[in-house]
């Protein structure tokens, strides 16, 4: 609490004991007994004038654990809830059955947090169990193996069916694409053509190709623009999806196209 | 020296008298200029706006920008300036920027960046380029090179194989890259090398300058300059320098310098060599480098500069600041809420601290690219500084103005003494009193 005290963040999260999903029992419940405690002694330490944290929820892989801990964090003077230890191992459907757990013992009006959660679906599937608020390094850690995120966000695109035989045979799939592969040395389309950021409005893929190979800087730049800008527009089409009242469609929409994808139906636009 | 310096001085003082005048009046166009627009087939020119002896400050126009003398030119080896867009770079105020023949000769390749439209295509800079030949690279990089009249002869550093960089293959690739200025292919030596090694070098240089010429594709769209070699020697560097006038050049470099030579040779060769040169045409001093250099190397008369040092020196933390440098490492400035220079209204200046700097240099590229935007901008301001003091009539003031500020104590170094009386400028304000 010195640190936070001294940073004065807008937003702050208690400190969680967090423990993966293949701990014991024992050692699970301590974890939540722990975060409980740590959660009261942040709140008697907090600064004077300083708005209320996110109390955070553990417990693991265990749906007894996590609800019950989330009926005791809701207790408390917090102002939402940071959900801990997901993506660690997890399944879906666990994730599935512990963020329901959890949910139903949180009020509506406080908002609510997940940390370590990645991937558009993962993302989806928490949203929809009532999550608010994302953090993770995902734009960050596509960029930093040469990746560039390419999932299309808007469901009237058009699904042409352009053959690219060779697209998953250099790392490119669905999500993202792989510019080290030689396959774009002379490629001199944007990342992706919809795209409206720095990146894709003056430079091509040829050119980030050329500095990924040479270890250049400027590479890790471009990318972080487009990846970090992409990812800022899916979340921007989620909340239209939300307000516009089809967001169970666009859920769905979003999983048929990765099941085309992976059975061969449909290309990726990595072609 | 002492009554050849002072047949300079004085007569230098009646040329600057008529250049002050000049500058007042601004209008009247200097015979450059006339010369300059009958010879339309050229892809340059340049137009002496004004001068303070053997300062100038001119206009360059390039097919793909109009730029202000004297310069300086990062350097954008592999295609990018490390870690800043072009956006940030023409923002910076940047006009000219350096390619390296011999990276990008090898990736991505000459051929691929024909392919793909030249080199202002494929990085997306819409301002002018120049390219260097690639022999100093070779040179300096390679192990094993090994120069005869024939080129220069190395190993590839990709599969060990013997090949062979010929001033026509220079040309080949440099005409493929496309950038606005391209150099001759010369035969450079250290500055250190003595005997005759360096007089073989100057005449090689001549003869390789006349078969770039031959080789040279596009000569409407990019501007060939010669290299006037020879070392230290003054008589070398006069054959030299001759042997590049008679070709009648779009412009000249004075290379083979910036090699850790003494500072009093340095500048000498600098000022014979600016001497020689035409005045209607752009110098250009390849290798330079420190503020310091840029503003005794202007007033001595060059235009044109170009070195790596303030971009990789920003990504060890130092930055560029009118006193000198600034070492960002250094515990002091770890609570140093400055900006880094207080006169400058560059972006990191307006919105970082030292402090925020010294955590994070060295340690993340963001680091990196915040000082390299600085020093970058510090340079186009110093840039702008000696030509508008040259334009406005108040280029002596300037100087004596940066030296005060480089040596407070007035332990201004006795090389750049030497240069300033030879350029005519009085500096005995700025130097304390010898013991």
């Amino acid at each position: 609490m010195d640190v936070i005290n001294a940073m004065q963040p807008d937003i702050w999260a208690s400190l969680p004991d967090e423990v993966p999903s293949w701990v014991t029992h024992k050692r699970n419940k301590q974890s939540v007994e722990r975060t409980l405690n740590w959660l009261d002694s942040c709140i008697s330490l907090k600064k004077d004038g300083m708005e209320s944290g996110l109390g955070c929820i553990v417990g693991g892989n265990s749906v007894e654990e996590r609800g019950f801990c989330a009926q005791e964090v809701a207790k408390r003077d917090v102002s939402g809830f940071c959900l801990s230890g997901f993506g660690l191992g997890e399944s879906a459907e666990e994730r599935g059955l512990l963020l329901e757990a959890i949910m139903k013992n949180l009020p509506d009006e406080k908002a609510r947090q997940i940390s370590g959660l990645d991937l558009p679906e993962e993302v989806l599937q928490a949203v929809s169990a009532g999550i608010d608020v994302f953090d993770s390094t995902y734009p960050h850690s596509l960029t930093m193996s040469g990746l560039a995120m390419v999932f299309p966000l808007d469901m009237e695109e058009c699904l042409s069916g352009r053959t690219s035989e060779n697209a998953n045979d250099v790392g490119s799939d669905f999500t993202k694409i792989n510019l080290r592969a030689v396959a774009y040395r002379n490629d001199t389309s944007p990342i992706l053509e919809s795209c409206r950021c720095y990146t894709c409005s003056k430079h091509t893929k040829a050119y980030i190709n050329h500095l990924l190979n040479t270890h250049e800087m400027l590479a890790q730049t471009l990318l972080d623009i487009h990846n970090t800008h992409h990812y800022m527009n899916f979340f921007q089409a989620i909340r239209n999806a939300i307000q516009g009242g089809y967001f169970a469609d666009f859920k769905a929409w979003f999983a048929s196209r990765r099941q085309a994808v992976n059975e061969g139906i449909l290309v990726s636009s990595a072609a | 020296m002492h009554s050849l310096s002072k047949a300079i001085i004085t007569g230098s003082c009646y040329r600057a008298q008529v250049a002050r005048s000049a500058a007042l009046r601004k209008c009247i166009p200097s015979t450059d200029t006339l010369h300059n627009q009958a010879d339309q087939t050229m892809a340059l020119q340049f137009e002496v706006l004004a001068r303070f002896n053997r300062a100038r400050a001119s206009r360059l126009t390039l097919p793909h920008s109009q730029c202000e003398t004297p310069l300086f030119m990062p350097v954008g080896t592999q295609g990018t300036i490390k870690g800043l867009t072009s956006t940030q770079l023409e923002d910076i105020g940047c006009q000219i920027i350096l390619g390296n023949t011999y990276h990008l000769a090898l990736r991505p390749g000459a051929d691929l960046i024909d392919e793909l439209g030249g080199l202002h295509s494929f990085m997306n800079w819409p301002r002018s380029l120049l390219t260097d030949s690639g022999g100093f690279q070779m040179v300096s990089l390679l192990h094993l090179a090994d120069i005869t009249e024939e080129g220069v002869t190395f190993q590839s550093p990709v599969d060990g194989k013997p090949m062979l960089l010929t001033p026509e293959e220079s040309i080949a690739i440099q005409n493929k890259i496309g950038a606005d200025i391209i150099m001759a292919l010369d035969d450079v030596v250290k500055t250190t090398t003595t005997g005759p090694r360096v007089e073989e070098a100057m005449h090689r240089t001549l003869r390789w300058i006349k078969r770039c010429i031959n080789a040279h594709k596009r000569p409407t769209e990019q501007n060939l300059f010669g290299i006037v070699q020879g070392g230290l020697d003054p008589q070398l560097r006069d054959t030299c320098v001759k042997g590049m006038v008679a070709l009648d050049l779009p412009g000249y470099a004075i290379g083979g310098l910036a090699g850790g030579e003494e500072k009093d040779s340095f500048w000498r060769v600098v000022a014979q060599c600016t001497a020689g040169l035409p005045e209607d045409k752009p110098r250009y001093v390849m290798g330079v480098g420190f503020p310091l250099d840029i503003v005794v190397c202007s007033a001595l008369g060059a235009d044109m500069y170009d070195c790596v040092y303030p971009t990789r020196t920003a990504r060890f933390g130092t930055a560029l600041v009118p006193e000198g440098v600034l070492k960002l490492k250094h515990a002091s400035m770890a609570a140093d809420f400055r900006p880094l220079d207080e006169t400058c209204s560059c972006m990191v200046c307006k919105r970082y601290t030292r402090s925020y700097l010294h955590s994070l240099v060295t340690k993340e590229a963001m680091g990196s690219q915040l000082v390299s935007y600085h020093n970058v901008a510090y340079m186009m301001k110093l840039s702008r500084d000696l030509h508008h003091s040259i334009l406005e009539g108040r280029f002596p003031e300037f100087v004596q103005g940066f030296l005060r500020k480089q040596f407070p104590q007035g332990d201004v170094p006795e090389w750049v003494c030497n240069a300033m009386e030879v350029a005519g400028i009085d500096i005995s304000m700025c130097c304390a009193p010898l013991k």
